[in-house]
């Protein structure tokens, strides 16, 4: 399956980069798609305080990601 | 590598979630159609006063968010806000409906400014419009409070010594 992952913030400098694409053999769960790309860009945020976006929507942890789909961890806001 | 294209290198990370893919055009009809938008130029506070302007109306509140010098023990050279314009439009809209419903008021806005903004810059502006006060009052603050937890939108700070930090909403 083909998914872009969008970062932002603190996520976004950490991985160098504010979109990265994937292609992911099988079925992925969103903590498993954000444990491992802790691993590979050296996150320190933990998945408690990050909430999830799939294609510019708010969603759950445990929502199913689709081929397609664009991802987006959302560290926490500071607007207003 | 020179200055320049390290700086080019660092602001990459950040590029798209710095300025909007709407003209200002498109910004105010959305703010109009929807009662939110992103922005990244200084907003017209007059234009979206004029949105809400209604006969019906005894009452307008507004709020404006204005950029303040958060670290008094470091001098503050510049602030970037950062926005995820398609979330934060979506996102906005649904604030702004379910307003209406929980509020007695006749119409509500607001635009969120990213980009570089100065201390003293207005960072935020929400206007409601209703017949009666304290229903304005009550879903302005709302709006703002939901604005502030819900809207995904980042603050960096830089400071002299070319440091920078990520500020956060507490509470």
């Amino acid at each position: 399956m083909n998914i872009t992952v969008l970062f932002f913030a603190s996520l976004a400098e950490k991985a160098q980069q504010g979109q990265q694409r994937l292609s992911v053999e099988g079925k992925l769960s969103l903590p498993e798609l954000y444990a491992k790309l802790t691993q590979e860009h050296g996150f320190t945020l933990e998945p408690a305080k990050v909430r999830v976006a799939i294609n510019d929507e708010f969603a759950s942890w445990d929502d199913v990601i689709n081929d397609g789909d664009t991802i987006a961890f959302i560290p926490p806001v500071a607007g207003g | 590598m020179d200055s320049q294209s390290a700086l080019d290198t660092a602001n990459q990370p950040h590029q798209q979630a710095s300025s909007i893919s709407h003209s200002v055009e498109e910004v105010y009809q959305l703010a109009q159609s929807q009662g939110f938008a992103l922005l990244d130029e200084a907003i017209d506070a007059e234009r979206l006063k004029d949105m809400l302007q209604d006969d019906q109306c005894g009452a307008l509140a507004t709020f404006e968010g204005w950029v303040r010098n958060h670290n008094n023990d470091s001098r503050v050279t510049s602030l970037t806000y950062y926005g995820y314009e398609k979330l934060a439009i979506n996102q906005g809209k649904r604030i702004i409906e379910e307003a209406k419903r929980l509020f007695d008021i006749e119409n509500a806005v607001a635009i969120h400014r990213i980009g570089a903004l100065e201390i003293g810059d207005m960072a935020v502006w929400v206007g409601v419009s209703s017949k009666h006060r304290y229903p304005a009052f009550d879903a302005c603050k709302w709006i703002l409070d939901t604005i502030k937890a819900d809207i995904p939108v980042w603050k960096q700070e830089f400071y002299q010594d070319e440091s920078s930090k990520w500020l956060s909403n507490n509470g």
